[in-house]
């Protein structure tokens, strides 16, 4: 049971690492890391750390997008590379 | 380009992969981590400070000289983002102008986070004092003051956000949570004891012990780091959305 759900987290978590990386749009590219952050904090529970996993949901999931969010709004939303 | 840094990456990644085959497997008991640090501080760390949470333990009692470091770091790089953004001008051609900003959020929003604020930020004081006996502590719990803050911003105009912390209380509350972390360790220096050993606020507090003493140190300590984490992240925020200026923002 919990390999399963193991491995789904960490698929999941590969898949939006590099959709993060891949996309064009900078504000999907930041909601996607936050979901990337939200899924590494699953992954820390399961492992039984509680304290990295709350740490990564309040900084990881939570603040870095809001200030990825907010530097994207004073800067440039699409990337030319 | 491209292809030379594909090459150094892969490279650089060849070189983790095979050193990282030498480190000792997950969970392994026989570890030199395991073997003597882990089991010390299983073993002693309920009956030297009376904290059942070892993780808090560990990082504000054992290890307090890395995390004081740490909430060194928080200060410097939010002064740091400070010092960069505050010069910028206004007509700078990386930054981008707006041309609307919403004049004002609407009452739903508004309500919503009257009633959400202060449960976030009463979860955020029992993070930090409960943080000896439950998952949590002063960086978390900062964290979550931080972001109260940032959404009073969002949902009040930064203006709004500014009026609970101006520039001048927000650099004030960071340098006195560092302050106040390094104190603590120096009164402990005041009585012999060594920098930010806190049996030796025994002698200070009334009616401790030096167990309870180092209780006490480590919520004291979890204050400090509280006040930097919230003002300097609250800081960044501003500077992020107001480009510096700290008028008008997101």
């Amino acid at each position: 049971m919990i390999l399963a759900f193991n491995s789904v987290i960490l698929l999941l978590a590969l898949v939006s690492a590099i959709t993060a990386l891949q996309i064009k749009d900078n504000l999907s590219a930041a909601i996607i890391f936050g979901t990337y952050s939200f899924l590494l904090c699953l992954a820390w529970t399961v492992m039984g750390a509680v304290d990295v996993a709350f740490t990564e949901a309040t900084v990881g999931a939570g603040v870095s997008t809001i200030f990825l969010v907010t530097t994207i709004f004073r800067t440039l939303r699409r990337t030319s590379d | 380009m491209k292809l030379i840094a594909g090459i150094i990456a892969s490279i650089l990644a060849c070189l983790l992969i095979s050193v990282a085959i030498e480190l000792p497997r997950f969970g392994d008991p026989h570890s030199p981590a395991n073997e003597y640090v882990a089991s010390y501080y299983l073993e002693n760390a309920y009956k030297d400070g009376h904290v059942p949470n070892v993780i808090t333990s560990v990082l504000a009692d054992y290890r307090s000289f890395d995390t004081m470091f740490e909430t060194c770091v928080v200060f410097i790089a939010g002064v740091g983002i400070m010092a960069i953004l505050f010069g910028t001008s206004k007509k700078s051609k990386h930054a981008v102008q707006i041309k609307s900003l919403p004049s004002n959020n609407s009452v739903i929003i508004q309500t919503a986070t009257r009633f959400i604020v202060p449960m976030m930020q009463l979860f955020a004081f029992y993070v930090v004092a409960h943080g000896h006996y439950s998952p949590g502590g002063g960086f978390q719990g900062g964290v979550v003051l931080a972001a109260s803050l940032i959404l009073l911003a969002l949902a009040f105009q930064l203006k709004g956000g500014l009026a609970f912390m101006s520039k001048k209380a927000m650099i004030g509350y960071a340098t006195a949570g560092v302050l106040l972390y390094a104190g603590i360790g120096v009164v402990c220096m005041l009585y012999k004891a060594d920098f930010l050993d806190y049996s030796a606020l025994a002698y200070v507090l009334p009616s401790t012990d030096k167990v309870m003493a180092r209780s006490h140190g480590m919520l004291g300590v979890e204050i400090g780091v509280t006040l930097t984490v919230m003002s300097i992240l609250f800081g960044i925020y501003t500077q992020l959305a107001s480009n510096g200026h700290m008028d008008e923002g997101l």
